[in-house]
């Protein structure tokens, strides 16, 4: 079974995100870079643009496959992970670390509590993650 | 799809290995067992396993077979001797591709064909029903009862010459022996699909689990290691090595996929040969290319390419190539286009991301020429 910190909230998509005080950090799951495989190139929005809850912020592309990236919450990305644009293996090998995507300052109330908690999204991945 | 997926004979070590199984043109396959980037990797630098079993071998023989296989293929097979082997393809009379294969000579009047695995039953059908004509010809299909092992790498030779009776040193480039391979009845193949010196070994589908725990065993001191499809694609890619389906299918003629060395007209009537003289004549519309991503993005099939807005052909393949740490693809482009270092963009997700034609293989072949 993937590594599903307690401590961050889910998306069905496999997004996790961390509240940081009045920000939210954003990246995919151990279970997510598994699935996918060897991340080849990560493609991110800039700093300050809108990103909107369950729409596609950017795309995660492994040898085989291209993969959308959803946004757990709406607002503006305030921070961007331009490390993984030379290094996109870094989100395998530290997915809820190093390999953060975006930090967003969110723009909507509420969005927080539709996320998934850490025992909801693990009976999704048991459940074959779909 | 209700039609169950065919497995090959290791499909149970592939499950105890841990692989990860996927459909493959009808069949259950490994596409990765610990990552495909250290698969490849593995290949380039020690050596690699490939269960290529679903692969298609079909046998002719008679004093007609060397007529059949004239008459269906594109390259010359009168050429051919006992023991070697030939690539070449299967056309229709519109000069099309039915398949790419190649060619065994195993007697005088035998030959068996390797076909590709999602082929088998549409080749079946063309090769039969296209020489019923030809007299003395008797076509079998040994697809289910044969195993295909692929061990591709530096240290291959090395491997394989461990668990043989047979001095594989002396087998050269695209030429075959007989030998036992860890006990068990080979054709032991110097061929392979990766751009690396290796064999591909054919045996009875009952010995094929036997050779793959032997070559397991012994390779452990070679850092020998399983590879899956994913791999397999991405060392073919580095290589713009054609594959069926993806960069040549019914719709593609051989010369402009760059396969006009095994095409061959001088050797007398075959189909597609008309049309493919005709299209020789007129000149070729578009020409296979390798292209390299100049901006950071990665080309995929069927992604549009343009020239100043205006399309000019079409990504047939493309992946991040671990051996040489690029974004690299391989696409048809108008001829005009074709030649190296003409810049060109490729449409990703509605955006142009600049590539360039560069000299192929991407990566340099280290396959053991023949002498």
């Amino acid at each position: 079974m993937a590594n599903v910190p307690r401590d961050l909230k889910y998306t069905r998509e496999h997004e996790w995100a961390k509240q940081e005080g009045d920000r939210v950090r954003v990246g995919i799951t151990a279970y997510a870079q598994e699935q996918l495989g060897d991340v080849v190139f990560v493609e991110l929005p800039k700093v300050g643009a809108k990103v909107t809850a369950a729409k596609t912020f950017g795309v995660v592309e492994s040898v085989k496959a291209v993969s959308d990236l959803f946004a757990p919450i709406s607002g503006e990305v305030v921070e961007v992970n331009g490390e993984l644009g030379q290094k996109p293996e870094i989100v395998n090998q530290d997915p809820y670390g190093k390999g953060w995507m975006l930090v967003v300052k969110p723009s909507g109330k509420g969005e927080w509590d539709q996320l998934l908690t850490a025992q909801q999204y693990e009976e999704l991945i048991a459940q074959g993650g779909h | 799809m209700t039609e169950a997926l065919k497995r090959t004979p290791l499909y149970q070590e592939h499950v105890a290995s841990g692989a990860r199984l996927v459909p493959f043109g009808g069949w259950t396959m490994p596409v990765q067992y610990t990552g495909i980037v250290e698969e490849h990797r593995a290949t380039r630098g020690a050596v690699g396993l490939f269960d290529v079993s679903h692969m298609g071998e079909f046998e002719v023989e008679g004093p007609g077979a060397l007529a059949a296989l004239q008459y269906l293929t594109t390259n010359d097979v009168a050429a051919l001797q006992v023991g070697q082997i030939q690539y070449s393809v299967l056309c229709y009379p519109s000069g099309t591709i039915v398949d790419d294969l190649t060619v065994y000579r195993m007697g005088d009047a035998r030959y068996m064909i390797t076909v590709n695995a999602g082929n088998i039953d549409k080749d079946w059908a063309h090769v039969t029903k296209s020489t019923a004509h030809v007299k003395d010809a008797r076509w079998r299909d040994a697809s289910d009862g044969t195993g295909l092992v692929a061990v591709q790498g530096p240290k291959a030779e090395a491997l394989v010459g461990r668990l043989t009776d047979r001095d594989v040193t002396t087998i050269g480039y695209y030429r075959f022996a007989h030998g036992h391979v860890a006990g068990v009845p080979t054709v032991i193949s110097r061929s392979g699909y990766t751009g690396e010196d290796g064999f591909e070994l054919y045996v009875p589908a009952d010995g094929t689990a036997k050779l793959w725990k032997a070559l397991q065993a012994a390779g452990r001191a070679d850092g020998a290691t399983l590879v899956g499809l994913g791999a397999r694609d991405t060392l073919r890619l580095e290589m713009k090595y054609a594959l069926y389906g993806n960069d040549i299918d019914e719709t593609t003629n051989p010369l402009e996929a760059g396969l006009g060395w095994v095409v061959k007209p001088a050797k007398g009537e075959f189909i597609g040969r008309e049309a493919l003289e005709k299209i020789r004549a007129e000149g070729l519309r578009r020409r296979l290319v390798g292209i390299e991503m100049v901006d950071r993005a990665v080309a995929r099939h069927a992604y549009p390419v343009s020239k100043d807005g205006c399309a000019v052909g079409i990504v047939t393949s493309g992946s991040y190539g671990p051996s040489v740490d690029r974004y690299i693809g391989i696409a048809y482009v108008e001829t005009a286009r074709a030649s190296v270092g003409t810049k060109l963009d490729v449409e990703i997700r509605g955006q142009g991301k600049a590539a360039q034609v560069v000299r192929t293989p991407f990566y340099p072949s280290k396959v053991k020429k023949p002498g």
